[in-house]
C-alpha cells in the first residue's frame, strides 16, 4: 500500500494505492485520481515547462511546455533538448518548438504568442 | 490634458481586470477601458509559465501565459474595449481616473463605473524582520521568477527558499530545472501554505527537503549571500536555541505571503478591511464607494486564478449594470467571521440584490479535519457544510441560497467552523 | 599634483569638497566604495539635531548649531529634501523633567533658537499618539529631518560641477610623504599626489591616519539598528521624538522621514568589526520595546526594512578636527559621531580654515555653481506633469509604483555628475525601490534601465557595493 497526494487538480486528494490488489486506488475525489494513482506507481509522468530564446519579441525568452505529459525519467533529457534553441518572432501559441521529445511523440510547444 | 467619459474603466490588465472588462462588455457596457501599467496585458500570469491554471474555468490545464492569452484574445474581439498599456493610474477622485503615459501625457478619464483590479504585491524581508547581513542574493520569489522566466537570467546557484507559498514551491522546481541546487524550503508554520500538488511535483519530485516549523534566523554575507542559518521554532514560532542548521548558499528566495495592493483604494477613501487588506465589498463586489467595484487579489489573495476569474466576472457584470443606471440597493446585512474563520468576502450583503444565492469566500485560521461550516443569523442556523480537511492555505467557498438568506432574521450573518459532532 | 586630496566621500568629505570647490584649487576626492554616501551617511537617523545635546564649549556644540543653520540654506540651494519638524525630548518622571530642564538650559547656552519646556497637555496636543504617561518634554523647533544620502550626493555633485574630481572605488591603501612636502596616496586605480590631505574616512579614519604615520585616536565602531516603516505609519508623529538620556542609554527615537515613512531606532552597541552592519534579533527587539515607551501604537506588520549603521565613535569625547600632530598638512576630520550629519557643513568650513592655516592659498573662483534642481514628478501639479511628459516622454512612464518614480527621473539620476552604477545608487538618488514593495516590482526594471543607459549587460549591474552581484548568468548557462 502506498500513500500519495494526487496532483491532477489543486484539491490534492490523499490517495492510497494497493499494489498487491491490482493497483486499487482509494481516497480519490474523482475518476482522474484512479488513473493518476496507478500511473504514478507504474509510469510516473509530468508536464514540463521552460523557456527558449527568442529574437524580436517583447521579451528575450518565450515560454514553452510539453503538449502532453512525459515520463518523469526523461525530464533531464527533455530539458537538454531546449539548449541552443532560438526562435524568431512572431511565434504563436501552440507552435511546435521541439517535436517528438525522445521518441515519446510529445512536443515542446510555445505557450504564448510573441 | 485630455478628458473622456467611459462606461466602465478597469484598472489593471491582469486576470482580474481582463475578466471584468470582458464581462462588462458582454453585459452591455459600450465604452470599456482597461488601464495597464505594464507594456502588455496579462499581469503576473505572463511570468507564471508553469502549468496548472484553468482546470476549473476552462476544464483543461493551461500555463499562465496561455490562460491570460485566452482572455486577451476575447478582449481583442470585443471591439469597443480600449486598452491603454504602459499607463499608470496616479489617483481616483470621485469617478475620475487620473493617469499618465508617455504618449498621451496626463489624462483625466471619467467613468460611470470603475473596477479596481490592481492585484497584490509580495511581502518582503523587511516585513518579517529577518536578522543578519543585507547582501545581494535575497529576492522575493516573484521577482526571481520575473528574472528567470522573462529576462532569461538566473538569480543564483545554491538556493534556500523561505516560505512554502505556491510561488516559492514553483520557483524551487524552476530553478532546479535550470541547473541551480535548491537546498531547502523552510516554512515557519507547522503546515505549508502552498497547494499539496505543488509540494509533490515541485519539492518531492526533485528531493528538495521541506522543513516545517523552521525559519531563517541569520543571513551571512557582506556582498552576496554566503550562508543562512535555519532554526526550528517552538509552538509560539520562536526560534529554539541549539536547533541551528547552516546552509552554504548564494541565494534566498522569499515566499512569505502576498498583500493586496490598495494604495489607490486608500487614496480614494474607500473602506478597507483590516483582515484582508482589501476593500470591503458587497455581494456584487461593489466597494464602499458607489459605482466603484473591486475583484481579484486586490480584494483578497486567491490561491487559484480560476476563482479570480469567477469573482471578476461578477464585478464586471455589476459594473456594467451600474454604468447603465441600475444601482444596487436594499437593506445591508453584515457577514462576520465566527470561530476559526480569518475573514469573509463579501463582507456585506444586500439581500435584494442577490439572485439565486450568494457565494462567500473565507479562510480557516488553522489546519482542521472533519469540520462543519455553519452559517448563522440571529442565533438561527441557516445552513451548514461538511469538510474533511481545511487549511489556511486553501480558500473555502460556500454558496448560501437566496431562499435561506431570505429566512435570516438577523442584521448579520456569521460564518464559523466547528468540529463535526 | 593636486592641491588637496580628500579621503572619503561621505557627508564630511562631500561637505569639505563642496567648500573647497569655491576656490581656484585642484581637488580630488578618493572614495573607497563605488558611490558617494555609502558608509555611515547612508545608514543613520537622518536627523538634523537642534544642538542642545553637546556640552557647551565643545566643537560639537559650536559646529552643530552652525551646521544646522547651513544645512537649511544648502538644502534650499541644492534642492535637497529637508523638513523642519522640530523635536521633542520626552520625560516620564520628575527626574527626567530635571534632565529636560537641564537640556533646555544647555540649548540656550549653545545658542539653539526657540528651545522651551512643554507640559504634558502641550506635548500631547502636539503629538496625540505619544504614550499618555508622558509628563513633559523639551521642544526644539529648529530640529529637522533630511534626506542624508541626497544631501551628501548633492554636495559632491556640486563640487564636481565646480571642478572637483571624485574617484570612486578608490580605497587608499598606502600613504607616503613626498620629499618636497605633500603626500602620495596609493589606490588600486593608481597613485595620487597632493599637497594636503583631508582624512574624512569615517570609520576607517584611524587606519588612514596610521598610513600617514599618524596616531592619537582610535575609532570604536558602534552599531545602531533601525526599523523603517511604511507610510501608513508615517503620520504617527510629526516631530522627531527622542527619549531622555539616562544612565542606561540614550533611548531610541521615533521620527517621520522626509519621504513620509516612520523611522524607529537606534540601539547603540560597540562592535569589533567596522563593517558589521548586520541586524540582530536582540537589538531589533530592544528597539521595539524602547520605542513603545514613546509611541505605543507602532504597527510592526508595516515594517518595510531593517537596517544598521556604524557610528564612527572614537576614544575622544569631542570631534577630532585638527592637523595631525605627526603628519603636517594632513587634516583629520575624525570621530564624527552624532551630531555629525547636522555639523557636516560647518566641519567643511572648518576644514578649509585648517588648510589655510597650514598654508593653502584660497583664491575664490569667478564663477561658482551653487544651485541644483531635481525633478520630483509626483510632487508636481497635473499641468506641470503634463508639460514635463510633453518635453520628455520618459516622465510618462512610472517605474516605481510605490513611490511614483518615473523613467525620466531615473535616467536623470544616472546621468548626473556622480554616476550610480547600482540599483541602490539609483534608489538613493530617486527613491525608486524605497517603498513598501522594496523594489520587488521595479528592481528588475531599474536594472534594465541602468544597463541600457550605461551600455553594459544586465549581469554587470550591482545591487550596491562592489561584489553585490544580482544575476549569476543567463538561464541554461547561456546554451
Amino acid at each position: 500500500m502506498t500513500n500519495l497526494i494526487c496532483i491532477v487538480c489543486p484539491k490534492g486528494c490523499h490517495l492510497s494505492v494497493d499494489e498487491a490488489n491490482g493497483y486499487a486506488v482509494t481516497g480519490n475525489g474523482c475518476p482522474r485520481g484512479v488513473a493518476y494513482g496507478q500511473k504514478e506507481l507504474t509510469n510516473p509522468t509530468r508536464v514540463i515547462t521552460s523557456t527558449v530564446k527568442i529574437r524580436g519579441g517583447i521579451h528575450r525568452r518565450l515560454p514553452v511546455k510539453t503538449n502532453s505529459d512525459i515520463p518523469k525519467a526523461l525530464i533531464p533529457q527533455a530539458m537538454a533538448l531546449l539548449d541552443g534553441v532560438e526562435l524568431e518572432s512572431p511565434v504563436h501559441v501552440g507552435d511546435v518548438v521541439v517535436a517528438d521529445i525522445c521518441g515519446t511523440g510529445v512536443s515542446f510547444v510555445a505557450s504564448r504568442d510573441m | 490634458m485630455s478628458s473622456m467619459v467611459y462606461d466602465v474603466i478597469v484598472i489593471g490588465g491582469g486576470p482580474a481586470g481582463l475578466a471584468a472588462a470582458c464581462e462588462a462588455y458582454d453585459n452591455g457596457a459600450q465604452k470599456v477601458l482597461v488601464i495597464e501599467r505594464d507594456k502588455e496585458l496579462g499581469g503576473i500570469l505572463n511570468q507564471c509559465i508553469h502549468n496548472g491554471f484553468g482546470l476549473h474555468y476552462f476544464k483543461e490545464e493551461l500555463t499562465g501565459p496561455e490562460y491570460a492569452g485566452r482572455f486577451i484574445r476575447l478582449l481583442r474581439e470585443s471591439a469597443s474595449v480600449e486598452v491603454k498599456l504602459d499607463t499608470m493610474v496616479l489617483e481616483i477622485r470621485e469617478r475620475v481616473v487620473h493617469c499618465v503615459n508617455s504618449r498621451e501625457g496626463y489624462q483625466m478619464l471619467e467613468a460611470r463605473s470603475i473596477v479596481l483590479a490592481m492585484g497584490c504585491r509580495e511581502r518582503t524581508r523587511g516585513a518579517i524582520a529577518i536578522p543578519g547581513d543585507r547582501p545581494a542574493g535575497i529576492f522575493t520569489a516573484g521577482a526571481a521568477q520575473r528574472y528567470v522566466n522573462m529576462e532569461g537570467y538566473m538569480v543564483g546557484k545554491r538556493v534556500v527558499i523561505l516560505g512554502s507559498g505556491d510561488i516559492g514551491l514553483i520557483m524551487a522546481r524552476r530553478m532546479t530545472l535550470e541547473g541551480a541546487k535548491v537546498l531547502a524550503c523552510v516554512e515557519l508554520m507547522p503546515y505549508s501554505n502552498g497547494l499539496n500538488r505543488n509540494i509533490v511535483q515541485c519539492l518531492q519530485d526533485y528531493n528538495i527537503p521541506l522543513y516545517l516549523s523552521h525559519t531563517i534566523t541569520d543571513i551571512i554575507g557582506r556582498e552576496r549571500v554566503e550562508k543562512v542559518v535555519v532554526s526550528k521554532v517552538d509552538e509560539n514560532r520562536r526560534p529554539i536555541p541549539g536547533s541551528e542548521m547552516v546552509f552554504d548558499c548564494d541565494t534566498v528566495l522569499l515566499s512569505v505571503g502576498l498583500i493586496p495592493e490598495n494604495e489607490l483604494t486608500r487614496s480614494a477613501s474607500i473602506e478597507i478591511d483590516r483582515r484582508t487588506n482589501g476593500p470591503v465589498v458587497y455581494e456584487n463586489m461593489e466597494t464602499s464607494a458607489p459605482g466603484v467595484f473591486a475583484c481579484g487579489n486586490v480584494v483578497h489573495v486567491h490561491d487559484l486564478v480560476d476563482f479570480v476569474t469567477a469573482e471578476s466576472k461578477r464585478a464586471g457584470a455589476a459594473a456594467a449594470r451600474s454604468a447603465l443606471g441600475h444601482e444596487a440597493s436594499g437593506a445591508v446585512m453584515e457577514v462576520r467571521n465566527g470561530s476559526r474563520v480569518n475573514y469573509t468576502v463579501p463582507q456585506k450583503i444586500r439581500r435584494e440584490n442577490v439572485d439565486k444565492g450568494v457565494e462567500i469566500f473565507f479562510r480557516a485560521n488553522n489546519v482542521y479535519r472533519d469540520t462543519v461550516i455553519k452559517v448563522e443569523s440571529g442565533g438561527q442556523l441557516l445552513c451548514q457544510f461538511k469538510r474533511e480537511h481545511m487549511a489556511p492555505g486553501e480558500m473555502e467557498k460556500i454558496t448560501v441560497p437566496k431562499i435561506l438568506l431570505d429566512k435570516a432574521d438577523g442584521q448579520c450573518l456569521t460564518v464559523s467552523v466547528e468540529d463535526q459532532a | 599634483m593636486y592641491d588637496v586630496a580628500i579621503i572619503g566621500c561621505g557627508i564630511v568629505g562631500a561637505a569639505t569638497a563642496y567648500q573647497l570647490s569655491r576656490y581656484q584649487l585642484k581637488t580630488v576626492v578618493l572614495e573607497a566604495q563605488n558611490d558617494a554616501a555609502n558608509g555611515t551617511t547612508k545608514a543613520n537617523s537622518a536627523i538634523l539635531h537642534a544642538g542642545y545635546d553637546p556640552e557647551p564649549g565643545t566643537l560639537m556644540a559650536r559646529l552643530n548649531v552652525e551646521g544646522v543653520r547651513m544645512v537649511k540654506e544648502l538644502c534650499e540651494k541644492l534642492d535637497v529634501e529637508r523638513k523642519e519638524t522640530g523635536s521633542l525630548v520626552l520625560a516620564f518622571s520628575a527626574e527626567e523633567m530635571d534632565t529636560v530642564r537641564a537640556l533646555c538650559d544647555r540649548g540656550i547656552r549653545n545658542g539653539v533658537p526657540g528651545v522651551r519646556v512643554l507640559d504634558r497637555e502641550e506635548v500631547l496636543a502636539m503629538e496625540p499618539n505619544l504614550n499618555p504617561q508622558v509628563v513633559g518634554a523639551l521642544y526644539a523647533p529648529s530640529a529637522a529631518i533630511v534626506n542624508p544620502w541626497d544631501f551628501c550626493i548633492a554636495l559632491a555633485e556640486t563640487a564636481v560641477r565646480n571642478g572637483v574630481e571624485v574617484r570612486l572605488s578608490s580605497p587608499v591603501t598606502a600613504i607616503s610623504r613626498l620629499p618636497g612636502g605633500g603626500y602620495r596616496l596609493a589606490t588600486p586605480q593608481g597613485e595620487v599626489e597632493a599637497r594636503y590631505v583631508v582624512n574624512a574616512a569615517g570609520v576607517e579614519a584611524d587606519t588612514v591616519h596610521a598610513m600617514a604615520g599618524g596616531s592619537g585616536f582610535t575609532i570604536l565602531p558602534n552599531r545602531g539598528e533601525y526599523y523603517m516603516m511604511d507610510k501608513t505609519q508615517g503620520g504617527l508623529v510629526s516631530t522627531v521624538v527622542f527619549q531622555c538620556p539616562t544612565k542606561v542609554g540614550k533611548g531610541v527615537l521615533v521620527a517621520p522621514t522626509v519621504h513620509g515613512n516612520l523611522i524607529v531606532g537606534p540601539n547603540a552597541e560597540d562592535v569589533p568589526d567596522k563593517g558589521a552592519v548586520n541586524n540582530t534579533a536582540g537589538a531589533l527587539a530592544f528597539v521595539r520595546e524602547m520605542a513603545a515607551k514613546s509611541v505605543p501604537g507602532i504597527n510592526y506588520r508595516d515594517s518595510i526594512r531593517n537596517f544598521a549603521g556604524i557610528r564612527a565613535h572614537s576614544d575622544h569625547s569631542d570631534f577630532i578636527i585638527e592637523e595631525s600632530a605627526q603628519a603636517p598638512g594632513f587634516i583629520n576630520l575624525a570621530g564624527i559621531k552624532s551630531p555629525g550629519l547636522s555639523s557636516a557643513p560647518a566641519i567643511g568650513v572648518m576644514a578649509v580654515e585648517l588648510l589655510r592655516s597650514c598654508g593653502l592659498q584660497t583664491a575664490e573662483k569667478d564663477r561658482f555653481i551653487d544651485r541644483r534642481r531635481v525633478v520630483r514628478f509626483k510632487e508636481l501639479p497635473p499641468e506641470e506633469k503634463e508639460r514635463l511628459i510633453r518635453e520628455n516622454p520618459l516622465y510618462g512612464r512610472v517605474i516605481c509604483r510605490c513611490e511614483t518614480i518615473t523613467e525620466g527621473e531615473i535616467v536623470d539620476a544616472i546621468h548626473r555628475p556622480i554616476v550610480p552604477r547600482s540599483i541602490d545608487g539609483v534608489k538613493r538618488r530617486t527613491t525608486a525601490g524605497m517603498g513598501r514593495c522594496q523594489g520587488g516590482f521595479c528592481g528588475p526594471r531599474v536594472h534594465e534601465i541602468l544597463a541600457r543607459e550605461l551600455g553594459v549587460s544586465l549581469p554587470k549591474i550591482l545591487m550596491d557595493e562592489e561584489g553585490t552581484y544580482i544575476l549569476t548568468g543567463p538561464t541554461k548557462e547561456g546554451r
